[in-house]
């Protein structure tokens, strides 16, 4: 069995090095873009990834066969290493002296800011499958619009993950097509899944002060941007998987005081911080 | 639809310039998922540069109880080996 670091990509210690050389001469954001929304900003995309990253491992010894299996598990270790990337950053930008480690392991429920879409319960293979369509088509918009970023560092996260993203939703569109137009089981489970998840999907495009402000510095894009090449794919891969969204869903996180982006989060997230934090918290500044 | 996956076995050229080579077997339901399991399952350390896929079915094998008819008979036959020529020293190694 390999050791953890060999299974992550090559890339990534080179690239987290580089981040962190450049950290004396950063191209700051423009000084209208606040770095305490900045920080924010980023920890929400280190939060996705950690968040769903964490879930496709919870899969690991359990996918419905072993390729499936290391299929899932290299899924999961490319978002935590992208996860890794973005929470460095953010814990720099925030420049409290804490680094990725304390943001992922010491911060409570109401301090992450992952959308809800992400923590949702795996369910069965196909809402997993589901979800992470959903999401990827998402991510990858998002990471493509990221590679101009105001911001050289956001830049080069933003294309190492993108090309790893990019292989995220080219599998998961060719697994949706092929469970919703495969056997009228896989069908009825997609269906179900889609159904269930489509009211999650509103989230992500949901503009807000921190996203205005990310616009502005040329940072980020709005996220109510990334709505039409979302909906394309989407639309697309559906038609093809013969699966059909709900034609009105009330969307949650944006009406109201819920929402993943201001911390406000299902109970399934305390869940998954009890199993993931308890090392940390029970030893404090435990290393192995 | 049979409900077992075929078998699929995998080959991997490492660099551009070398051969493909045998790196193990796989179960995909098709050719294309089979490249996809390839690329997850044997090339997540940077392996690779080409993957092809074969159904294990489609590999016509010599059966290993034929060995001493197939290969025995080569054995006496050192002549078949071009080490009985001199080779000047100007053309290096062969």
């Amino acid at each position: 069995m390999p050791s953890l670091p060999d299974m992550t990509t090559p890339n990534l210690s080179e690239l987290a090095g580089k981040a962190l050389a450049e950290s004396g001469h950063v191209t700051v954001p423009a000084p209208d873009a606040g770095q305490e929304q900045f920080s924010e900003w980023l920890q929400r995309m280190g939060d996705n990834a950690l968040i769903l990253g964490h879930r496709a491992s919870e899969w690991c010894g359990h996918a419905p066969a072993l390729e499936e299996d290391i299929a899932l598990a290299n899924q999961a270790l490319d978002l935590i290493g992208q996860c890794q990337l973005w929470l460095g950053l953010a814990a720099e930008v925030e420049a409290k002296g804490g680094d990725a480690d304390r943001l992922a392991y010491l911060r409570d429920a109401g301090a992450f800011r992952n959308l809800l879409l992400v923590e949702l319960p795996n369910g069965d293979f196909g809402m997993t499958l589901m979800r992470q369509f959903l999401f990827d088509a998402f991510h990858h918009t998002l990471l493509l619009a990221l590679k101009t970023s105001s911001d050289s560092r956001v830049a080069d996260i933003a294309a190492k993950a993108e090309k790893e993203v990019a292989y995220h939703l080219e599998r998961s569109a060719d697994l949706v097509i092929r469970l919703g137009d495969g056997t009228a089981e896989s069908h009825n489970r997609m269906q179900a899944a889609l159904t269930k998840l489509w009211s999650y999907t509103g989230e992500m495009f949901a503009d807000d002060a921190v996203d205005q402000a990310m616009a502005d510095a040329g940072i980020a894009p709005l996220p109510s941007t990334l709505k039409a090449a979302w909906e394309k794919t989407v639309t697309a891969v559906l038609d093809e998987a013969t699966l059909v969204p709900p034609a009105s869903a009330w969307q949650h996180g944006i009406t109201g005081s819920g929402g993943g982006k201001k911390g406000v989060h299902t109970e399934h997230l305390g869940y998954i911080l009890a199993e993931m934090q308890f090392l940390q918290r029970a030893y404090p500044g435990a290393r192995w | 639809m049979p409900s077992e996956w075929p078998l699929w076995e995998i080959f991997i050229r490492g660099q551009h310039g070398l051969n493909h080579r045998h790196v193990g077997s796989l179960h995909a339901p098709d050719a294309e998922m089979a490249i996809r399991h390839a690329r997850d399952v044997y090339t997540r350390r940077n392996e690779g540069v080409s993957i092809w896929v074969v159904k294990a079915n489609d590999i016509t094998a010599s059966a290993p109880s034929e060995k001493g008819p197939l290969f025995d008979p080569s054995n006496s036959k050192v002549y078949r080996h071009p080490t009985f020529y001199d080779i000047p020293d100007e053309v290096g190694h062969m």
